[in-house]
């Protein structure tokens, strides 16, 4: 044994490691251990400056993704299994960006419910750090990493109101979902990789593309697993099951985390595979994104119609969303960068207005003790500029021009319809009245904040946001109300289609 | 001067409402006098504004797009920021920049409860921008940003300060709406993807006029556009979120959906749906011609069997705007003025008879008209505005809801050579029987609420009184303009005649 290893290490040659394409990592890394030592040194007076750390740790990884932006070159690493291009770039900066306002939306709610705060943070960083490897990686085994790096932390931050049953039974159905579909997913991986011979993204898709019409059975079976596994996590029908549950019992900020940036790192993992590698078989793809895009938007809005808890509301809504998201797959092959283009711009703006309406519901359940409709009733009138927030955040979810929330979806109808084909003009259609059905829940809760009567027995003085959560609310809403007054803005940064995908 | 309005007019006027809405948010919701005065300022300047373009218009050349503004604003899908109006979107604007400002006049001592003239007035200045950006943009997608615009204020004015039917009201109105723009945006969409130039300008998409799309494709994105601005209008099936909004609008929510919102929809067709997809166009007249006959009757016999005034007047609206439907949906220059003719015109009498409703019910308390009557006894010169109005909306030679009907009636003698002749010679007829409904259902109405004495319940209401002075100030210049309108329809037929002609060349070609 020794001994091969000794022959081999003959022809080991040591990898030049760009420290400056690493940089952003790293520098989580380096906040993780930070946060660990504090810790462990000063034990319970180190509390208050946990979530100081993490947040500036989050900014000071941020600071290489923009070095990196700005110098503009290609990396590539690891013989093109880790790749840092502006594609890469963008989706780590969104990742970073989400993760810090996650943790502004944490700071009063950590510290004021009594939990557990340094481990918290330690491991939200652990989940981002994950997802920003995930943003780089073009190798099946650099994909799985980052999914297993995400998802771990993720599991255990959802059961942090441990005296809670329901935060409980939120983390174990999560991790239970979870690990299931990570059994799925690596069977479908360990198929393509027989497939291709080679856990690199671009030779599997070179030899699919080679395989024809051989094998379809066996490369069906391995798309479908693969994109299956990955369905999961972005809580696709009909592999959703985990997410309403998991909303609701979570702590609202890991919820937030969950919904926005989770559920991205599962977006970015498809569009790794499918972009750089499965496109080349679109025969098998595109049907498959085609059922599950029809059915989540479908089935995640007709179940959302009848919550009466804004936070499951928002869980099915997502579900409808995410179904939004998946649609540009369905019409991958016809014009890539463009159905690139619309599931990034998707997933940057959904960011911010999901993040917004999620901060406003920690402001408000600050007072109302509860995320239920009917608790909400006639908010306008004691706490009037969180509930105009609110229904800015609702208007953009539904996609009311001049808020971000259009752009996103004219994304995606633009290259539905770009593709002209039956899959592409079925969808649009679809959506088009899916469309309408999710303005009737999101108005809900407008109309609730707006048209119903204080309940009785609400203290309706006044209340004062914290700085960091109002701050939270204020960096969201700009950036919905930017994305789509102005949305060149954000095409600027995610019109890296071509350039992505090699020309 | 001139320089400074062809920059900056059109920006101007439509986003000083929107202005002196973000103005309001800074102030506090406790000064309810300075909301009002912010609110009338900065609807007054866009008025002002407005009058100055409507001097410096270019009446000799009204088929060419004026105080042209033209920005880049999402180059990726070819989507500029362009505004501009020519002699069809002149007269509509001029409606609203009118229309907004009356409103809020007459809201200073008609703020309907749960009161907080703030939000209120905020929201009309931001219904006002979308509504008038509406009429002044040149390209699909800015358009389709103003459209939907309109759609979160009015919203919240049904839901928040209107009837008891409010929340079903509201949200009918809003997912209707919603459902339609939805399909055409998807139908926008197509139209960019088709036509060889990939653009949203719609002075290009207008010169293209459906080049390069096959007929059945014409046919088919048609379908998508006539959802978006069939539902607006709306048309005959898609009118019932029409009758619970109006009736469960406040007063000044019921005005601007009669007088403008409504009109966004008919625009559509003839600024949009006409030029750029003649031949959609054509395949679609005749079924547009007869949904706008049956709502013409289905309004009408409707408006028969109601005993709530203003669920009255809102079912002749649906009739009324029939009338405009047929005019479009013969595809000639005759039937597209009469219909911006009628857009206007429907705009002021309904708007009229609106208020005139909201006053009724601020002294009655009702709008019953069982228990109304003796409305000329009471408040005599209310009565009097009431008889005028509806005078107008039948259709009397002499005043402006006539110019409106009749050309509409008889552009559907010699409709566009392609159309079939015998078919719309018979919706003429059928729709001339409408004009006689309307004259039953509307003096039906008249009659029963102002002739006779007052009911006992309301001898000696000293709640009834005569019209007030901010009424007046609100009424006067829509009166006014009803009866100038009729006696020189030139005013308006004179504007769109130039620019009526070119999209009906454009129509039928």
């Amino acid at each position: 044994m020794l001994a091969l290893l000794a022959q081999a290490s003959d022809v080991f040659t040591k990898p030049t490691v760009d420290y400056h394409a690493l940089a952003p990592e790293l520098i989580l890394v380096g906040t993780i251990i930070v946060l660990a030592l504090v810790d462990s040194w000063k034990l319970e007076r180190a509390r208050p400056v946990m979530s100081a750390i993490a947040g500036l740790g989050l900014l000071a990884a941020l600071v290489p993704v923009i070095t990196l932006a700005v110098d503009g070159t290609d990396r590539v690493l690891l013989d093109g299994g880790y790749v840092v291009d502006s594609m890469s770039l963008v989706l780590k900066a969104l990742f970073i960006v989400s993760a810090y306002v996650v943790v502004l939306l944490s700071i009063n709610y950590m510290a004021e419910g009594d939990y557990w705060e340094s481990e918290y943070y330690t491991l939200l960083i652990c989940s981002v750090l994950g997802m920003t490897v995930m943003a780089s990686s073009r190798d099946l085994i650099g994909i799985f990493i980052a999914l297993e790096l995400l998802s771990i932390p993720a599991y255990m931050l959802a059961a942090w109101r441990k005296g809670d049953e329901r935060s409980n039974e939120a983390g174990m159905k999560y991790y239970l979902m979870g690990v299931f579909a990570t059994g799925i997913l690596l069977y479908g991986m360990s198929l393509a990789y027989g497939l291709g011979g080679s856990t690199n993204l671009e030779a599997i898709g070179l030899q699919l593309a080679d395989l024809g019409s051989d094998g379809v059975p066996v490369v069906a079976l391995a798309l479908l697993f693969t994109i299956i596994g990955f369905g999961f996590k972005v809580s696709a029908v009909p592999f959703h099951t985990w997410a309403p549950d998991t909303y609701e019992g979570a702590p609202t900020p890991v919820t937030a985390f969950l919904a926005v940036a989770s559920k991205a790192a599962g977006f970015v993992a498809l569009i790794q595979v499918t972009y750089f590698c499965f496109i080349v078989r679109s025969d098998v793809i595109e049907p498959i994104f085609f059922v599950l895009s029809i059915s989540s938007m479908t089935v995640g809005n007709l179940i959302a119609l009848r919550q009466s808890n804004v936070i499951r509301m928002l869980a099915y809504s997502g579900i409808a969303q995410a179904g939004f998201m998946l649609a540009p797959f369905a019409v991958a092959s016809s014009d890539p960068a463009l159905s690139l283009q619309a599931v990034v711009t998707y997933l940057v703006i959904y960011a911010a207005m999901n993040l917004g309406a999620f901060a406003v519901i920690i402001a408000i359940a600050r007072r109302t003790r509860s995320a239920e409709l009917e608790d909400l009733g006639g908010l306008f009138t004691y706490m009037p500029g969180l509930a105009v927030a609110f229904t800015l955040f609702l208007a953009s979810l539904i996609g009311i021009p001049p808020l971000g929330g259009w752009w996103a979806k004219f994304g995606v109808f633009a290259s539905l319809i770009e593709a002209d084909s039956g899959l592409g003009w079925t969808l649009a259609i679809v959506m088009a009245v899916n469309t309408a059905i999710a303005a009737y829940y999101y108005l809900a809760v407008a109309r609730a904040m707006w048209f119903d009567d204080v309940p009785e027995g609400t203290d309706t003085s006044p209340v004062r946001t914290p700085a960091t959560l109002g701050f939270a609310v204020v960096i969201t809403l700009i950036a919905t109300l930017l994305f789509g007054i102005l949305p060149q803005v954000v095409n600027d940064v995610t019109d890296f289609g071509l350039v992505a995908l090699g020309g | 001067m001139t320089d400074f309005l062809t920059d900056w007019g059109l920006i101007l006027v439509t986003f000083l409402p929107l202005a002196g809405a973000l103005v309001m948010m800074a102030v506090p919701r406790e000064l309810t006098e300075s909301h009002k005065v912010i609110a009338l300022v900065a609807s007054g300047a866009s008025l002002v504004m407005g009058i100055l373009l409507i001097a410096n218009f270019d009446y000799d050349d009204a088929g060419a797009l004026q105080f042209l503004v033209d920005k880049e604003w999402i180059p990726l899908i070819n989507s500029g920021f362009i505004l501009g109006v020519d002699g069809i979107s002149l007269p509509l604007m001029a409606l609203t920049l009118l229309v907004v400002p009356l409103v809020i006049i007459y809201s200073w001592n008609h703020i309907p409860s749960p009161g907080n003239p703030k939000a209120f007035l905020a929201l009309i200045l931001i219904l006002e921008t979308g509504m008038i950006g509406t009429f002044a943009a040149q390209d699909l997608i800015l358009f389709f940003v103003f459209f939907e615009i309109v759609l979160l204020p009015m919203y919240f004015m049904i839901g928040v300060w209107g009837g008891p039917e409010r929340k079903y009201a509201s949200i009918k109105f809003f997912v209707y709406t919603m459902f339609g723009s939805a399909l055409m945006l998807v139908s926008f969409l197509a139209l960019y993807f088709l036509s060889r130039e990939q653009t949203f300008d719609m002075r290009i998409l207008t010169e293209l006029g459906g080049l390069d799309i096959a007929r059945t494709t014409q046919i088919l994105v048609f379908g998508g556009m006539f959802m978006g601005f069939g539902i607006k209008v709306p048309m005959f099936p898609f009118h019932t979120w029409l009758p619970d909004a109006h009736t469960q609008a406040p007063t000044q929510g019921s005005v601007i959906l009669a007088a403008v919102l409504l009109k966004l929809g008919t625009y559509g067709f003839v600024r949009i749906a006409l030029p750029f997809l003649p031949e959609g166009a054509q395949w679609w007249a005749p079924i547009i011609g007869v949904l706008a006959v049956i709502g013409i009757i289905y309004g009408a016999l409707g408006c028969l069997a109601q005993t709530d005034m203003k669920r009255l007047i809102a079912f002749s609206s649906v009739a009324h705007m029939g009338f405009v439907m047929l005019g479009i949906a013969t595809l000639t220059e005759f039937g597209i003025n009469a219909a911006v003719f009628g857009m206007v015109a429907h705009g002021l009498i309904t708007g009229m008879l609106f208020f005139i409703a909201g006053s009724v019910k601020d002294r009655y308390h009702t709008l019953e008209i069982k228990r109304l009557g003796g409305l000329l006894i009471s408040a005599p010169r209310l009565g009097w505005i009431l008889g005028l109005c509806t005078m107008a909306s039948l259709g009397l030679p002499g005043l402006a809801g006539f110019w409106g009907e009749f050309p509409a009636i008889l552009a559907a003698y010699e409709p566009a050579p392609m159309l079939n002749q015998t078919l719309f010679r018979v919706l003429m007829v059928v729709a001339a029987l409408g004009t006689v409904l309307a004259a039953g259902y509307l003096l039906w109405l008249f009659q029963r609420t102002a002739f006779g004495t007052p009911s006992e319940e309301f001898v000696d209401d000293p709640e009834i009184v005569d019209v007030k002075m901010s009424e007046w100030i609100a009424w006067t210049p829509m009166i006014v303009l009803i009866v100038v309108l009729g006696f020189l329809p030139s005013i308006i037929f004179d504007v769109t005649n130039p620019a009526a002609t070119l999209i009906a060349v454009a129509a039928g070609a």
